[in-house]
């Protein structure tokens, strides 16, 4: 009974033959996933970035303004559109509650995406292939992003910021 | 030991001390009502998701959403983990409670420390969600209702341990602890680290909103407080397991198969969760991947490798016992004869579903670094752990009361063929929920959001219609789920109330 104190010798009760054998079976699947996972780091081509630095909210802001008054090409719903060139870095600003600039990028390039936030935490969600960044304030955080897809895509804010947070969808334009 | 007041349990056979039962109807009753206001909030919540409805405000969903967590995962669960603690040592060991004054100071500051919470959610001081991180900032009084609640919750863990040192004194009992109590002691000693953790990201936090302390770093609270927030959840594991092997012997009489396989695999509990609470930090900056990998990797699987030794251990248990009752016939028949009218043992059917496979399984999924990538923050979140923690813990706990209610407070249940239903609508229910809100978090639905689609936002996201889809049966699935909670709190309180009395 559970309730009730074991039988003196528990600790030296054998183990049935069907336990041995899951215990085995669970151990071995616990030592496989354990060693798939730095397996898919090494060899699989989907990993999140390990470059990151530290940053003062200001001064990411005025590294922003830089990036977006060197390659704007346009403005959509207010906010700047910049198309950076292949290879450049890229910085994305979160605040409360928007995303800028919007980013038009070519399709099979690679850029160096920087993101951090000005104010609470934000998340970058990007809608419709679903991959998903933290963006925190004070922190650089590195992506090295290589489109492989054209089209349009939305950034959704996925981390609660604040009251407006539903309302802070941004824009990427991959083209062909 | 005459200045003790005892009853003896007819049914069990146990020795009753009458402060450490009055402890533990105290936290049972207002654990039911937390769960009720959860409840009720849950159900707005979900019904605004549901897009089709989306019947709450904004700013009201965002205000429901904080207090739902913390109704939810604080409250109802922790309120009902120091009965589960009382229980466990008290009753299981046939001893008194040490201190019980010290067992009202727990009571008091979780409820003092819970409403005050509760008041700053309500009055639109504390629109921060459960997590609350920084910068984001509360009233400094809401930081101060979690500490206050932490630490009543503390006390309910040292009044627990002294009770097994007065047991172990006082030799009510002989050998080595129940296995019940052994489970309910690694939740303690989890309880006691996680909050440690929460003392040393809170209370920063709270002196930051006070204004004392000028500025905090959002990824390092970020790391602390999952050393809180992650853990807790590992304190209702414990817990859960523990009413499992108590649900197992109380509904069909199991006797553990192997109890040094057991008692092995909750020390992996205690040993290795705390660390593979990192699974929250995957796709953030600052932390390598090595770090990540080698938390989440080898330090969870050693945790989960437990939960495995239990979705054998008590399956098995339950099955032998039933095989013993005559049930012998073909490989299933002691499945097909099970005592599947019990309300307490269908619980515990669900509750292992529900935690193994839906959560548990998705859980391990969603904490690998690459595949986090597409699940982090989106609804497969939440799916997750409300497989978990609603379909495997509360529904665990639910059927833990069935017992608790003619044991405890000896009172006959009201109704007993709408309690042998209420099993199957909650965790029916809320497994279909599960479910749907994984589907659509698959989609890149995100949680914590008022409007998925962008409303008032510059540009405007259209998921299509098997998102629109995957949301209605969320929401239908949680009105299903909602009536089986709502059945619960009636049958328990309509129980205290009208049930006939048992006499000793």
């Amino acid at each position: 009974m559970s309730v009730t104190s074991p039988q003196p010798g528990w600790w030296s009760t054998p183990l049935h033959r069907e336990e041995k054998i899951w215990i085995t079976i669970a151990v071995l699947w616990c030592v496989f996933i354990t060693l798939a996972m730095p397996w898919w780091h090494i060899f699989g081509t989907q990993n999140s970035s390990q470059e990151y630095y530290t940053i003062n909210p200001d001064d990411y802001g005025a590294v922003v303004d830089k990036f977006i008054e060197q390659y704007t090409v346009g403005e959509e719903a207010g906010i700047p559109v910049v198309a950076p060139p292949a290879g450049a870095d890229m910085f994305l600003r979160a605040q409360q509650w928007m995303w800028d600039p919007i980013l038009k990028l070519k399709k099979g390039e690679s850029y160096r995406l920087h993101l951090s936030s000005m104010d609470t935490l934000h998340a970058m969600s990007i809608y419709p292939i679903n991959m998903n960044f933290e963006v925190v304030p004070g922190w650089d955080y590195v992506l090295t992003l290589t489109p492989t897809t054209s089209g349009e895509f939305n950034i959704i804010c996925n981390e609660f910021c604040g009251i407006g947070h539903h309302s802070m969808i941004g824009k990427i334009y991959v083209e062909s | 030991m005459s200045s003790w007041n005892y009853r003896t349990c007819p049914t069990t056979g146990f020795k009753i001390h009458d402060k450490a039962e009055t402890l533990i109807q105290f936290n049972a009753v207002t654990s039911i009502v937390f769960l009720l206001v959860g409840g009720i909030v849950g159900l707005t919540l979900a019904l605004t998701r549901w897009q089709a409805v989306h019947l709450l405000n904004d700013e009201w969903f965002y205000r429901f959403l904080s207090l739902h967590g913390i109704a939810m995962l604080v409250a109802w669960i922790i309120f009902f983990e120091m009965a589960v603690l009382y229980f466990a040592s008290a009753v299981i060991l046939n001893t008194r409670l040490a201190a019980p004054w010290v067992g009202w100071l727990q009571y008091l500051l979780m409820l003092g420390g819970g409403a005050l919470v509760a008041v700053m959610i309500l009055t639109g001081n504390a629109d921060v969600m459960f997590t609350s991180y920084v910068p984001l900032k509360a009233h400094h009084l809401y930081y101060l209702g979690i500490i206050v609640f932490a630490v009543g919750a503390i006390l309910g863990c040292v009044v627990f341990f002294a009770t097994l040192i007065v047991a172990k004194h006082e030799k009510t009992y002989t050998g080595s602890l129940p296995l019940v109590t052994f489970g309910a002691a690694a939740a303690a000693i989890i309880a006691i680290i996680t909050l440690s953790c929460g003392a040393i990201v809170f209370i920063p936090t709270w002196l930051w909103a006070a204004g004392i302390i000028p500025v905090m770093d959002s990824e390092v609270y970020r790391l602390l407080f999952w050393g809180f927030g992650h853990s807790s959840q590992q304190i209702n594991v414990c817990a859960m397991v523990s009413i499992w092997y108590l649900l197992g012997t109380l509904t069909v009489g199991a006797v553990p198969v192997n109890e040094k396989v057991c008692r092995t695999a909750f020390v992996l509990y205690i040993l290795f969760i705390n660390i593979a609470s990192e699974h929250h930090l995957l796709v953030d900056p600052g932390l390598s991947a090595a770090h990540k990998s080698w938390n989440t990797g080898y330090f969870m699987h050693l945790a989960v490798l437990a939960s495995m030794i239990h979705a054998f251990s008590v399956p098995a248990a339950t099955e032998v016992a039933l095989r013993k009752q005559g049930h012998t016939r073909g490989a299933f028949e002691w499945l097909k004869k099970a005592p599947w009218g019990n309300p307490a043992f269908s619980s515990l059917v669900l509750s292992l579903i529900g935690f193994g496979f839906l959560g548990g399984i998705t859980g391990v999924i969603y904490g690998t670094e690459q595949i986090n990538i597409i699940a982090h923050n989106n609804l497969r979140i939440p799916g997750h752990f409300h497989a978990t923690v609603v379909a495997g813990t509360t529904m665990a706990f639910m059927g833990a009361t069935w017992y608790v209610l003619p044991l405890i407070f000896r009172r006959q249940v009201v109704a007993p063929g709408l309690a042998s239903l209420q099993p199957w609508l909650f965790g029916g229910g809320m497994m279909v929920f599960s479910t749907a809100m994984m589907f659509a978090g698959g989609f890149g639905v995100s949680r914590r959001s008022w409007d998925m689609n962008g409303v008032d936002g510059p540009f405007q996201v259209n998921f299509g219609p098997i998102v629109d889809l995957s949301l209605a049966v969320m929401g239908i699935s949680a009105v299903v789920a909602a009536l089986g909670g709502a059945l619960f709190c009636l049958l328990a309180v309509a129980t205290l109330l009208f049930g006939k009395k048992i006499n000793a």
